[in-house]
């Protein structure tokens, strides 16, 4: 019988696209939780290069990186596809999902971090690159389409960690005016089922988030 | 109906040279055209909007950007031809994983060696050449990343190797010393005419970098 175990952290973004993406298919897997402070050897030696979380660990064997990872599932578990089969789709989810990562999650987290100025100038620069997912979302219910696609799977954190954001700074970047299509996204994905079950609690992650901003904007303090 | 394939790039670009050595390998007649990225072409802005960077593939009229992605996708059409990941779905994982290594690391320790100077320089030289014995351990006696089958993995390392003459040169040091067995591997893939002819001549990226190093004062 075949053994999937998942390592990771409860609040993880990165570690909900494998969660999202198993369940989608209807893979049983385990699920280890890592204490990033305390790692266990297992994921040591499972993710001996980066030391990092997810890892899946498919019949002994492990795949690390997130993007990675969802690839696999996808080339493994075949049904209820999240790429496209047109090469042309496929590789524009692929981009979707660079650019969530290197540019659409920095520029969040940047202005997350700061405060006055420095966020209000983060926030322009987090609202540039999202103008371009807005107009990805032209005509679509999902960035797949009708269903969601490996691109929602890559940026759905935004549907829930930007609230949670917003809630610890009171910074908004996904204004519904400005953005009515990726805010009907973030609803609609949000609500949809298997992801509406697999949130982290929201007050612990209001939480977490807030004491990280705060030891972040104590590291600024001059001494 | 002919495919028409169009591809935007920069003559010295590693990047580049990944999507050339991938369309060398499937054989696939192409049009190339060279941007100069200080006076981007119309073309280029309109394919690639949001980054505005090369190379971008343009297929039949489309669009795809990120070197690898492009790979994967010129695999992924021409099928029948050369395949350049492997079919099992772990061994692919494992190609990706190594890919997205290189790109993480390589290039930004790489870049240091040549606009830094002193301490910085020699920690730059230290960090390169780390990511490239973790490399040469993943390699080991394979003659190839994945096996027998030159392929992604190797796409993704060996255009680098181009700019290895202008890293040694400015940075004072011999990357064979620290890694041989890398530098034979990339011999072994330069027999190979898809690399030989896709891969910029290494004085010409040094001539490029002295001259980036003006335009940049450093």
């Amino acid at each position: 019988m075949a053994e999937v175990k998942l390592f990771r952290t409860w609040s993880s973004p990165f570690a909900l696209r494998i969660v999202w993406a198993l369940k989608l298919k209807d893979v049983q897997y385990d699920t280890i939780f890592e204490d990033l402070s305390n790692k266990s050897p297992l994921l040591l030696q499972y993710n001996p290069v980066h030391k990092k979380v997810p890892v899946l660990v498919h019949n002994g064997k492990s795949v690390a990186e997130s993007f990675v990872i969802l690839e696999y599932i996808e080339e493994t578990w075949k049904q209820n596809p999240l790429l496209s089969e047109d090469p042309h789709e496929r590789a524009a989810a692929r981009c979707w999902a660079k650019f969530g990562d290197e540019k659409v999650l920095p520029s969040i987290w940047e202005a997350f971090k700061s405060e006055g100025k420095e966020q209000e100038e983060g926030i322009v620069k987090a609202k540039e690159n999202l103008k371009y997912l807005e107009e990805e979302l032209k005509g679509k219910k999902f960035f797949g389409g009708e269903h969601i696609g490996f691109a929602d799977i890559a940026l759905g954190w935004l549907a829930e960690y930007e609230n949670v954001f917003e809630e610890v700074t009171s910074m908004r970047v996904i204004a519904e005016e400005e953005f009515p299509l990726l805010s009907e996204w973030k609803r609609t994905f949000s609500d949809a089922p298997i992801i509406k079950e697999n949130w982290p609690p929201r007050d612990k992650l209001v939480t977490k988030f807030q004491a990280l901003r705060e030891a972040n904007l104590l590291k600024k303090v001059p001494k | 109906m002919a495919d028409e394939v169009i591809l935007l790039d920069g003559y010295v670009s590693s990047f580049g040279m990944r999507v050339r050595v991938a369309l060398a390998e499937k054989g696939i007649r192409y049009e190339y055209r060279e941007e100069d990225l200080r006076n981007k072409s119309q073309l280029l802005l309109k394919m690639n909007p949001i980054h505005k960077k090369i190379p971008v593939l343009i297929h039949n009229g489309k669009p795809v950007c990120e070197s690898l992605i492009i790979v994967q996708y010129i695999d992924e059409v021409w099928k029948d031809k050369a395949p350049l990941l492997p079919s099992d779905p772990y061994q692919r994982a494992q190609a990706r994983f190594w890919a997205d290594f290189i790109d993480k690391k390589l290039y930004d320790a790489s870049r240091k060696i040549w606009t830094t100077k002193g301490e910085e320089q020699e920690a730059a030289k230290k960090e390169f050449i780390e990511v490239l014995k973790v490399l040469e351990g993943e390699l080991g006696d394979k003659p190839y990343f994945m096996g027998e089958r030159f392929g992604f993995l190797d796409i993704a390392l060996i255009t680098f190797y181009s700019w290895f003459h202008a890293f040694e040169t400015l940075g004072n040091f011999s990357i064979e010393a620290e890694c041989p067995k890398l530098i034979s591997w990339a011999k072994r893939c330069l027999q190979k005419e898809s690399v030989s002819k896709s891969l910029a001549d290494q004085k010409k990226v040094y001539e490029f970098v002295v001259e980036m190093k003006k335009s940049l004062g450093v």
